[in-house]
């Protein structure tokens, strides 16, 4: 894709902001649904089972189990329909593609997924931003030493050869 | 006959409505285009307009083209088209044509470029013919099977749909939708796909068969896409 073409795609990107979800975590999708000339919102609840696609073109589906029958759902990330998205549940997997739940059902299903207390991934992201952050200062502190200590050196180069001469 | 421009194909993407459908679109750049030559019936026996695009090094410009174009104050370009016009008497050689003085959106254009060439293809892939099966024995899959009858006509008929060369050739797409116009970008989007690769010059006229009744059809169904797309920077 030529970088015009993908500046048109964001020009023309609807300003959508969602909760961060990923695969295997539970969402409730707000869907606006028209009915003749009404329109009302219809809540999708399940679990991602995959996200695909990028720009405009980016998709995401949504399986929920419904007596016993299984339903899938796949909905444009950036559709217009899509009022919006509740994370209710984050989910840890080992799979960005979560098929396997297909041939599963029940318990069985929900127990592939090992659930995340929400409280618990807010403080294992904000512990790993700080981790991160530091690791940053570090780095910079070390470039900056390093720089100096260039610095140093090339001022006794300088000194040296002026003796020379 | 109106003008027409020189556009390369960007690429497809989809934009939304405001309904939630989604919307195929191709976006094609079209640069301003420059004319470069007039030809009237009084002096060439015909009335047609060539119009020009994409600035070329002037190294790599053959002389009496370089003449053509200083002739008429233009910088060197790569590409001239001819396209008949009927009444020429109110446009002038070196006149600049941008996207907004030919097409407006929800015009219904035909766009003609070059289609991706695949060398020698068979017939399956060339005339889509059905092939035989893969196994349950057979021994022969993709080939034409019988090409004619016996004593009589005791030959192959003429244009036999065999393999061959395909693609790599002039492609016409009548009837495209044009969904939306970014002047500033000098882009314009229509509805569905066009020939030839990603960065391949088409060549976009205003439709020849707009006229036709289906085609009126057409644009009275396909009305409401101008006012329904979710614009650029909108708010839904």
């Amino acid at each position: 894709m030529s970088s015009l073409t993908h500046e048109i795609e964001k020009m023309y990107t609807p300003k959508k902001e969602y909760p961060k979800f990923k695969v295997g975590d539970t969402v409730r999708v707000h869907y606006k649904i028209k009915e003749g000339d009404k329109e009302r919102i219809q809540v999708f609840e399940g679990v991602v089972i995959r996200i695909r696609g990028a720009g405009l073109n980016k998709t995401f589906t949504v399986r929920k189990e419904s007596f016993n029958v299984g339903i899938e759902r796949i909905f444009p990330y950036y559709s217009p329909n899509i009022e919006k998205i509740e994370v209710s549940k984050i989910g840890k997997v080992r799979r960005a593609k979560l098929y396997f739940l297909r041939d599963l059902q029940g318990k069985e299903a929900a127990r592939k997924i090992k659930e995340i207390k929400i409280w618990d991934y807010e403080a294992k992201e904000k512990r790993k931003a700080e981790e991160r952050r530091k690791r940053e200062e570090e780095k910079k502190a070390m470039e900056g030493a390093e720089t100096e200590a260039n610095e140093v050196r090339e001022e006794e180069k300088q000194v040296q050869e002026s003796k020379e001469q | 006959m109106p003008l027409g421009m020189i556009g390369r194909k960007l690429g497809m993407t989809q934009v939304f409505l405001k309904d939630g459908t989604a919307l195929p679109v191709t976006a094609i750049e079209i640069p301003v285009n420059y004319i470069v030559q007039i030809k009237t019936v009084e002096k060439d026996g015909y009335s047609a307009i060539q119009v020009g695009a994409f600035e070329e090094k002037e190294k790599n410009t053959p002389k009496p083209m370089l003449i053509k174009f200083q002739k008429v104050g233009l910088k060197p370009l790569k590409v001239l088209k001819e396209f008949k016009v009927d009444d020429v008497s109110s446009f002038k050689e070196g006149q600049q044509l941008v996207i907004t003085d030919i097409f407006n959106v929800g015009d219904l254009v035909d766009v003609v470029g070059t289609s991706k060439g695949r060398g020698f293809a068979g017939a399956m892939k060339r005339w889509d013919f059905a092939g035989f099966p893969r196994s349950h024995g057979h021994r022969y899959h993709r080939a034409v099977g019988a090409i004619g009858n016996r004593t009589d006509p005791g030959r192959v008929w003429k244009g036999k749909k065999m393999p061959g060369h395909y693609g790599n050739e002039t492609v016409r797409v009548q009837g495209l939708l044009i969904v939306d116009i970014i002047p500033e970008r000098n882009v314009i989007l229509v509805k569905g796909s066009i020939p030839g690769p990603s960065k391949g010059i088409v060549y976009i006229e205003k439709s020849k068969i707009s006229n036709r009744k289906s085609q009126r059809l057409k644009l009275q169904r396909l009305k409401h896409i101008s006012e329904q797309l979710i614009k650029v920077g909108e708010e839904v």
